[in-house]
């Protein structure tokens, strides 16, 4: 279990540096959308499924696809 | 001054944070005592799920105050995306290029999607999940019409004026099975209801009707979030806009 745990502390911590270093907001959102799978996976190892249940629904759905609408529409403009 | 009383803040804060880190049980122990206190109290009101125990009956009015910032935020978000003054709304004339792969897959995965996020939130009380983990699946599946290539049939599918009571009537729902109890039996949102047996459906009380309420309100709440920013998207244009 604690080797589970370990692998995934590290993908999460490797996601969100992805996150961070992604520079272009679109492909950001979509690096945001890995990042919650990972903590996801996260929670469920360090079992917290309810937890993990809401992180995907928040932050590999909703979140990243509404950074894609803004970004959609505010690009629009230039 | 700032930058003394500052220091004097976070030295305290510092001392107090590694007294404490002192104190902390080893990661992976077995010594839990509010674990213990939750699990007891799940037990007792027939909650299969003691998280849910714990947000819903445990601890409900926290979940009352979270209802209500979700509401006030998505409201806050709903009125900020309104079309402005110098913005039109204006159908797009094609409904653009779709895979036809895509179209499928949409096709194929809502109603599934819809289908275990209903089944999330009549369970939450049993298994993991519950009325918010259940309301954003199903506010969020019902954009596969979009994802399908449909934004009519979105639009004919969640109505955004109905998705807006939905929100109001999930937040007023839950807010009423508090004033219930309080005039039932002297506590607001206090388990009143009859608990039945465990693990099945009819059981943990007020626990599965709150975690409905909160369906309802999440679900509707998702839907009128992504439908602001959607048509935003889609079928607002401002004075400034190329295309």
């Amino acid at each position: 279990m604690m080797v589970l745990i370990v692998i995934m502390l590290s993908v999460v911590g490797l996601a969100g540096t992805a996150v961070v270093l992604t520079g272009e907001p679109q492909r950001q959102a979509l690096m945001l959308s890995a990042f919650g799978v990972a903590s996801g996976l996260l929670f469920m190892v360090l079992q917290a499924p309810d937890v993990a249940l809401s992180e995907i629904g928040v932050g590999t759905a909703i979140v990243p696809l509404m950074v894609m609408l803004a970004v959609r529409k505010t690009e629009r403009r230039n | 001054m700032r930058t003394v009383v500052f220091l004097a803040g976070a030295a305290g804060v510092v001392v107090l944070a590694v007294v404490a880190a002192l104190h902390i049980p080893g990661f992976g122990s077995t010594f839990h005592p509010y674990r213990t206190a939750a699990v007891e109290a799940s037990v007792k009101h027939v909650a299969a799920n003691v998280v849910s125990s714990v947000n819903f009956d445990q601890r409900g009015l926290d979940t009352l105050g979270e209802e209500s910032i979700l509401l006030a935020s998505i409201l806050g978000a709903a009125i900020l995306l309104r079309p402005a003054k110098d913005e039109t709304e204006k159908r797009p004339l094609s409904a653009g290029r779709v895979l036809e792969s895509t179209r499928m897959l949409g096709y194929l995965m809502m109603p599934i999607t819809l289908v275990i996020g209903l089944d999330v939130i009549a369970h939450g009380h049993v298994t993991p999940g519950g009325g918010f983990q259940g309301g954003v699946v199903v506010g969020t599946g019902i954009h596969l019409l979009y994802v399908a290539g449909s934004y009519p049939a979105l639009e004919k599918a969640r109505p955004l004026r109905a998705v807006e009571w939905g929100e109001a009537i999930g937040a007023g729902a839950f807010a009423s099975l508090g004033v219930a109890a309080l005039v039932a039996s002297g506590a607001f949102l206090s388990n009143v209801i009859g608990t039945g047996s465990f693990g099945q459906l009819l059981s943990a009380g007020t626990v599965p009707l709150l975690n409905g309420a909160v369906g309802i309100e999440v679900a509707s709440g998702t839907a009128v979030l992504l439908g602001a920013f959607l048509k935003q998207a889609i079928m607002v244009k401002g004075p400034d806009d190329s295309r």
